[in-house]
């Protein structure tokens, strides 16, 4: 199966230092992968690097099999790559509807700006959204504004998702509904990347997991063979953590 | 595309409207000097809609007016004296302003802030200057005369008006365009969070360009009208300074980034300008620098963004307190 | 083949320009407000040095201490009650407003020293090495500006007030960490931002003819020195000052004076697009 997204070789220094350093991974069609490594590993920067918000040093990027690795961040938008953001920012002056009909109508190109507000809220009430969707997107608490931010993306009609640490400020029920939206959308055929710290989410929702670890990617494989692997442990895992993940009904 | 339209903007309109009937028949209604004030108001409200596009949807702080208004004035102006027709010289005016401003665009939209505000800045000087020093072309610093037209000045005074009153009118219809459409939406975008726009999909570099190309071509031809009104035109008087601040002050005191922020502004501006010259001509400038200090602490959105109805109910609460 | 001579009035030149524009740059650097009013300023010390001079018989050299202190104290009541409550708002917001209060000034000058050009003159005399004639009144001016711009520089490395203004500049969460209060930096920093200008307008005194319209050609230079240079910093200012004035010695002989200041704006632009944190700059103020 080709993969739908992929990074060859990829570095990225900044000054002196190489935030990413030698990245081959690829994403399969309705994979959901999971991106784990401590903080400053580059995970975001890779994510960058995908959507062409930064350019790579060297290596390629490539898009169901096509080189889009010097594309603008609107291009990727307009093939079907979104990306959600750590530290949330709406447009603060528009309404839910507004926020969300952009990307229905710049990316996933709605004929007009009323059909593309009519969409935005089919997808507005598909993460729960529906009663606040004319309020102002700066009146939101945090929970509701990460349900906004993947309402935007989903409105962008993506073929591939990159979820960057959608559950951080969140407290557990929160993050329950977050998981359930994620599997839905997974659901519809969407492959999803999602960077997470936190490791209940990552190994229960994960086909895959890759573990980045000052740039490079020290390993790759399914949740418990990650779990087990000695380098992962070393760097970020901790030996509690694989003991705990080893025993069966735990993790 | 067209949701119902709310009644207030219905009724905006149709001041509008009444506006401008009332600016065509001024010549009629207060002679000479009425239809001139009419005549540079419009010219005013031109300027004010066009910054608009890039200064108020987009936010980038252009100081670029006087810029494409003299390039303009002496394109228009050094096309009539070579012999085109006026109509002609207009519309090579603001032709040749388009091109100027999407090539200028291509090259310091790039840079944001404070650096947009010097770039955008620095053109003005440059282009002051060098108008100043291409002697041969551009008469240097003795200026330019434009060829009068002919048929009185009854007849000229009337067909300024009207020119300036047509365009001002079709920059508001590219305005209105512009407000409604996704150009505007996305610039709107651009202004929040010019980053987060562009991974939405939206190409920023190109909406940027056009909204810059906009607010220069009809200033452009405004300028060559203005070229061919007044007859004579100079360095100084093309690029000036003062202009370039007071269309953005002009804007903001009406509202940046809405349709009829900038008519508003225009008319409040363009009035109390009037009187300040009237009554206060040694202290002009110092009246209007107090004016602008004003505007800045009192009406910060503009006074668009003033809660009359708030205040309003606030004034008639106290009135019926004060009652015995 | 560039003329000595030429040079040499180009360095002058860059000193003097380096003094008028250091203040404008720190008030950029640190509060990240354009100080429109920056020329008036000078124009401003310049006349109270020139009343000094005709109606007490002060030298302008001596009367230089006088008149900066008088615009530290404008500059800091007026960006502490004034320009402080904008410090939050757009760029375009903090723009006009301080070009509204420079209209004020402006007429304010206007009306009181009306518009005819007026100088100092001072009957120093001339230097001359080599085929080189150096005027001592220009000579004088421009080491007093090198050497206030040094006890500008000294300042900011070793006083608390200078590292409190530098870190503010650096990093302004920061600095409110440390137990920096920025609005009391803002203030003084804009004050010496107005004292630089005085004294700067002191040596323009005697130097250029001046009158309320040079003001906006001072604010013009300043802006090219601190986009030459690089923002907020003294070095950025000299090498900038230098950078302009060897730009328009140069191309003032060879192209016409005019023409040097197209050159001067023009160098603007292209530094903005190359490399916009200026020749000795450091990138990330923007």
């Amino acid at each position: 199966m080709t993969a739908i997204l992929e990074v060859e070789r990829i570095s990225r220094s900044f000054g002196g230092v190489r935030a990413v350093d030698n990245v081959t991974l690829h994403l399969s069609p309705g994979e959901i992968v999971g991106l784990i490594g401590p903080n400053g590993a580059g995970k975001t920067t890779l994510v960058n690097l995908m959507t062409g918000v930064l350019r790579p040093s060297s290596g390629v990027v490539r898009f169901s099999g096509r080189d889009v690795t010097s594309q603008k961040p609107h291009q990727a938008a307009q093939r079907g790559i979104a990306r959600t953001f750590q530290l949330v920012q709406p447009f603060p002056e528009m309404t839910v509807v507004e926020n969300v009909a952009a990307g229905a109508r710049f990316a996933a190109r709605a004929p007009t700006i009323a059909a593309a507000k009519a969409e935005a809220r089919r997808h507005i009430d598909f993460v729960g959204l529906g009663a606040l969707a004319d309020r102002q997107a700066n009146a939101l608490t945090l929970p509701d504004r990460k349900r906004l931010e993947l309402a935007k993306s989903i409105a962008m009609k993506p073929r591939v998702l990159l979820l960057d640490e959608v559950n951080a400020g969140l407290n557990s029920g929160e993050i329950d509904s977050a998981l359930e939206l994620i599997r839905r959308i997974s659901a519809q055929g969407v492959t999803i990347l999602i960077i997470e710290h936190l490791m209940k989410v990552v190994f229960s929702l994960s086909h895959r997991i890759l573990v980045l670890h000052h740039g490079a990617l020290i390993s790759e494989g399914t949740p418990d063979a990650v779990a087990r692997d000695e380098r992962v442990i070393q760097a970020y895992l901790g030996t509690r953590f694989a003991e705990r993940h080893g025993r069966p009904g735990h993790g | 595309m067209m949701d119902r339209m709310p009644a207030r903007d219905r009724i905006a309109f149709i001041l509008v409207g009444l506006g401008a009937i009332a600016f065509a028949l001024t010549p009629w209604i207060g002679g000479n000097y009425l239809a001139r004030f009419a005549t540079s108001t419009c010219l005013f409200i031109t300027m004010a809609l066009s910054w608009n596009f890039i200064g108020g949807y987009a936010r980038y702080p252009s100081f670029a007016t006087a810029a494409f208004f003299g390039l303009g004035a002496y394109a228009g102006a050094i096309a009539q004296t070579r012999g085109l027709a006026m109509p002609g010289a207009w519309l090579f005016a603001a032709i040749f302003t388009a091109i100027f401003a999407a090539c200028l665009g291509f090259v310091i939209l790039r840079l944001r802030g404070h650096y947009f505000a010097v770039g955008s800045f620095a053109i003005v000087e440059i282009l002051r200057l060098g108008a100043s020093s291409w002697h041969g072309l551009t008469g240097g610093g003795s200026g330019l005369n434009v060829p009068i037209l002919p048929g009185g000045p009854e007849f000229a005074s009337r067909v300024f008006l009207y020119s300036m009153l047509a365009l001002a009118l079709v920059t508001f219809a590219a305005a209105i365009w512009v407000d409604r459409s996704s150009l505007g939406f996305g610039l709107r975008c651009i202004r929040q969070n010019e980053s987060a726009a562009s991974m939405l999909g939206i190409d920023v570099d190109r909406l940027k360009i056009i909204a810059f190309v906009l607010s220069a071509t009809f200033v452009g031809a405004g300028g060559a009208i203005y070229a061919s009104w007044v007859s004579y035109i100079d360095p100084a008087d093309s690029f000036q300074i003062l202009l370039t601040i007071k269309v953005p002050v002009m804007v903001l005191l009406g509202g940046a980034g809405t349709l009829f922020g900038p008519l508003i502004g225009v008319l409040a501006f363009q009035t109390l300008e009037e009187r300040i010259w009237s009554s206060f001509l040694e202290i002009h400038n110092g009246v209007l620098g107090l004016v602008i200090v004003v505007l800045v602490f009192c009406l910060p959105g503009g006074l668009l963004a003033v809660p009359y109805r708030d205040m309003f109910r606030r004034l008639t609460f106290l009135r019926r307190k004060a009652a015995p | 083949m560039i003329d000595l001579q030429v040079i040499l009035n180009g360095v002058v030149l860059g000193g003097l320009y380096a003094c008028v524009a250091v203040g404008f740059s720190l008030v950029w650097g640190v509060l990240n407000v354009i100080n429109l009013l920056h020329g008036s300023l000078i124009v401003l010390g310049a006349y109270l040095a020139h009343l000094g001079f005709t109606a007490l018989g002060l030298h302008p050299f001596l009367s230089l201490p006088l008149v900066a202190t008088l615009l530290l104290a404008f500059g800091y009541l007026l960006q502490r009650h004034v320009l402080n409550h904008v410090m939050t708002e757009p760029v375009l917001v903090t723009l006009v407003l301080t070009f509204g209060l420079d209209l004020l000034l402006y007429n304010a000058l206007v009306l009181c020293f009306t518009a005819t050009p007026r100088r100092i003159v001072l009957d120093l005399g001339r230097i001359e090495i080599a085929d080189v004639v150096l005027p001592v009144d220009r000579l004088a001016a421009m080491l007093l500006a090198l050497v206030l711009t040094g006890l500008l520089y000294c300042l900011l490395r070793g006083s608390r007030l200078g590292r409190a203004i530098v870190a503010v500049r650096m990093d302004r969460d920061a600095a409110i960490l440390m137990g920096i209060r920025p609005r009391d930096v803002y203030a003084v920093t804009f004050g010496i931002g107005a004292l630089m200008a005085g004294a700067a307008g002191c040596l323009i005194a005697v130097v250029f003819p001046f009158s309320p319209g040079l003001a906006e050609t001072l604010l013009g230079k300043s802006f090219v020195v601190c986009v030459l240079g690089g923002l907020g910093t003294v070095p950025g200012a000299l090498a900038g000052g230098l950078a302009l004035g060897l730009i328009e010695s140069v191309f003032g002989v060879w192209l016409g004076p005019q023409n040097a200041t197209i050159i001067g704006f023009a160098a603007l632009l292209l530094v903005l697009l190359v490399r916009p944190a200026g020749l000795v700059g450091r990138p990330g103020y923007e």
